[in-house]
């Protein structure tokens, strides 16, 4: 009967590693993901622009923004589409206004489209580096400061950066 | 009174690995019942567009609990008793390698099924975003009840994992001594490899679920892209576990029929150690298919590229078993008894959910079938035609071993002859029905879909009812019945077939 105890510590310690293991495969796909600029994520903190602007071609970028469903605010770009050159620094702006009568805390997730563009798809600032407080009614303006980097495979020409705003905690109004 | 209570208790606390292998088979019986129930109900709200009986909401808790329930419910249970019956019997071992967690591992089962029963009784929805549970639908947008679903497949992993050692054990340590591993029946090595599967995948279902928990009630972020987190990794751990899930539901089947087809043929299984090879390879391979489960995701060219070809290199293998099967019959002595004939039907309608599958696999045409009524027959064909008809087959082959009693080879045919009218009736159409765009889990469907939805549901309910006479066959066959000889079937080889029938106790 010893050689069955033996055999089930090994089978046991297999089952607990591989429930550690499913764990582990989440830092493994977030390398992943980074190394191949896959999943529309975006660079998280200032990049710099040591580009030449290239002239011989246009690229449009669309802007969205959207909220989650348990978040209070109103949330739009100002602008809703431009044409630039890549390795052209461009500022845009997004609106937010805080419906509710609490202090609500958010963060602005983005998303590029088509998700191969993510990687070329360079922000110096952005209101997405931060978590976003808003008073009660308070309306804020935020600034994305970007460029595209001209390394963008030839075949893209249009760009979809999309914003979605996820609420993070609530504050309760003290008046 | 207290002769109820012995009773009770007898099945309770037995250790006795037939008694165990018989619990596991009623178990997955009446549970085959109650879920396939809900899909009669399902079919019949399919029967006319329209909502005619049923509420959306309710009907996607019918499709979630069909799904869960025949896989967790049925076919693995079933199997898992068929390996409790039979290995030991196999390979001459006098019981399973640990008989008391062999009782636990069953015990396990009631109370999951009892649990996620409940929350369709409980106010508020039970679980409903499909059997699998994807992120956010089952966290943010979960009903309260996910928390009884999640509770119960930690306790279903637990039990699959618990009868997965002791399968090993018993197959490693207890085998007879003039048991090699040459001679190692090919149903004992397919559940073997089945078994390390199970060791391998379980574990990582447990690990998202309880991701899962702790997204909904932890303040943790796993899924959920506000913190950090990404929905698309819950899909990745899914389907890590999903697509070796789908190969322990086939692949005890692939044993059953690599016994049932030389028996019947009386020859010799042709080229047995490449049908070990071939288990062995569909393994593997089975671990680095996943994404073929997410194509239409936004995963970069390169990994569809790679799912894509070794998804369809899993043809290679399950050709050579297939082909294995066929040429074992050529020219061998066959008769038609009913395990023989399951056992051909499984070749011919499993071979038609593999072509499917094919189809499926193929990125290109995958973007257009996509979570179509197309993919809802393919893994009908793969695990009615696959897995349920191995069962069939095996139950038949090997009841009157357990019994002592011959079957009604009548009832059996006819039994055989519905089911598969049955199920090609209401299968069949259903790959035109996804070609031509009817999307799956919905309630209501567009008009042109009506005629092969019709088609659809009388065959359900053919299928569905004739069920019944294999619930009639199998209680005969256990009240009385045609005295069974030791060694049955006159083609049959194996240690089992030199027992006597019934075999004793211990």
């Amino acid at each position: 009967m010893n050689k069955n105890k033996k055999l089930f510590i090994i089978l046991i310690s297999a089952c607990l590693f591989m429930f550690a293991f499913s764990f582990m495969l989440i830092p493994f796909y977030n390398v992943l993901c980074k190394t191949f600029g896959i999943n529309g994520k975006t660079n998280t903190e200032s990049i710099a622009n040591k580009n030449v602007i290239d002239q011989s071609r246009t690229i449009t970028v669309e802007f969205l923004a959207t909220t989650n469903t348990q978040l209070p605010w109103d949330f739009y770009p100002e602008t809703k589409k431009i044409i630039i050159h890549p390795g052209e620094n461009k500022t845009v702006f997004f609106i937010a206004k805080n419906n509710s009568d609490q202090v609500i805390t958010a963060q602005a997730i983005p998303s590029i489209t088509p998700g191969l563009a993510a990687q070329y798809f360079k922000k110096i600032e952005c209101f997405c580096f931060r978590k976003q407080t808003l008073q009660p009614h308070q309306h804020i303006k935020m600034p994305v400061v970007f460029f595209i980097d001209p390394q963008l495979p030839k075949n893209i020409h249009e760009i979809t950066l999309s914003y979605s705003f996820y609420p993070l905690y609530t504050t309760k109004n003290m008046k | 009174m207290t002769k109820f209570f012995n009773y009770a208790k007898r099945w309770l606390t037995t250790t006795n690995h037939k008694d165990i292998g018989t619990l596991y088979l009623w178990m997955s019986f009446i549970l085959f019942f109650f879920a396939g129930f809900m899909a009669l109900l399902i079919r019949a709200e399919l029967f006319q567009p329209g909502m005619k009986l049923l509420q959306p909401e309710f009907y996607n808790q019918l499709v979630t609990f069909h799904g869960l329930m025949m896989i967790f419910g049925v076919i693995m249970p079933a199997f898992t008793g068929l390996a409790n019956w039979q290995i030991p019997l196999m390979i001459g071992a006098p019981d399973m390698a640990f008989p008391r967690l062999n009782n636990w591992s069953f015990w396990l089962l009631p109370f999951a099924f009892v649990m996620m029963t409940s929350t369709l009784f409980m106010s508020g929805p039970a679980p409903n975003f499909g059997w699998t549970m994807y992120a956010p639908l089952s966290t943010t947008f979960g009903p309260p009840s996910t928390d009884y679903l999640i509770f119960s497949i930690h306790l279903m992993g637990l039990s699959s994992i618990l009868s997965g050692i002791n399968i090993i054990a018993t197959i490693i340590n207890m085998r007879a001594p003039d048991m090699t591993w040459k001679k190692l029946p090919i149903f004992v090595w397919s559940w073997l490899i089945t078994a390390f599967l199970l060791l391998a995948v379980m574990p990582v279902l447990a690990g998202t679920v309880t991701m899962m928990l702790f997204d909904r009630h932890f303040g943790t972020s796993f899924f959920n892209a506000a913190g950090g987190g990404d929905p698309l990794l819950y899909q990745h751990l899914f389907w890590f576990f999903g697509h070796p899930e789908v190969y322990i539901l086939i692949m005890p089947a692939f044993g059953v029929i690599s016994e049932v087809i030389p028996t019947f043929s009386r020859k010799t299984l042709f080229g047995r150690t490449a049908m070990i090879y071939a288990i062995g390879c569909i393994a593997f391979l089975s671990f680095i298919v996943w994404g073929h489960h997410m194509f239409t995701t936004g995963i970069p060219l390169s990994a569809q590229l790679f799912f894509m070809y070794t998804t369809m290199l899993i043809a290679v293998p399950t050709g050579i078993k297939v082909f294995n099967w066929i040429t074992t019959m050529y020219k061998g002595s066959i008769s038609f008894e009913t395990p023989m004939l399951f056992a051909l039907g499984f070749i011919f309608m499993f071979t038609i959910g593999g072509f499917s599958g094919l189809m499926l696999s193929i990125v290109p045409a995958d973007f257009q079938y996509r979570n179509s009524y197309f993919v809802v027959a393919h893994l009908h064909y793969v695990l009615i035609s696959g897995s349920l008809f191995a069962l069939f087959s095996a139950i038949y082959y090997w009841i009157p071993k357990w019994t002592g009693h011959m079957y009604s080879e009548k009832l059996g045919r006819w039994h055989f002859w519905l089911t598969v009218i049955g199920f090609n009736l209401t299968f069949f159409p259903m790959h035109f029905l996804g070609l031509g765009g009817m999307p799956r889990r919905i309630p209501d469907y567009a008009l042109q879909y009506t005629n092969f939805n019709m088609i659809a549901t009388i065959g359900a309910f053919i299928l569905g009812f004739s069920q019944l006479l294999f619930l009639a066959v199998v209680i005969k066959t256990i009240r009385g019945g045609k005295k069974a000889t030791a060694q049955v079937w006159e083609g049959a080889v194996g240690l089992e077939w030199k027992l006597p029938s019934p075999p004793s106790g211990h």
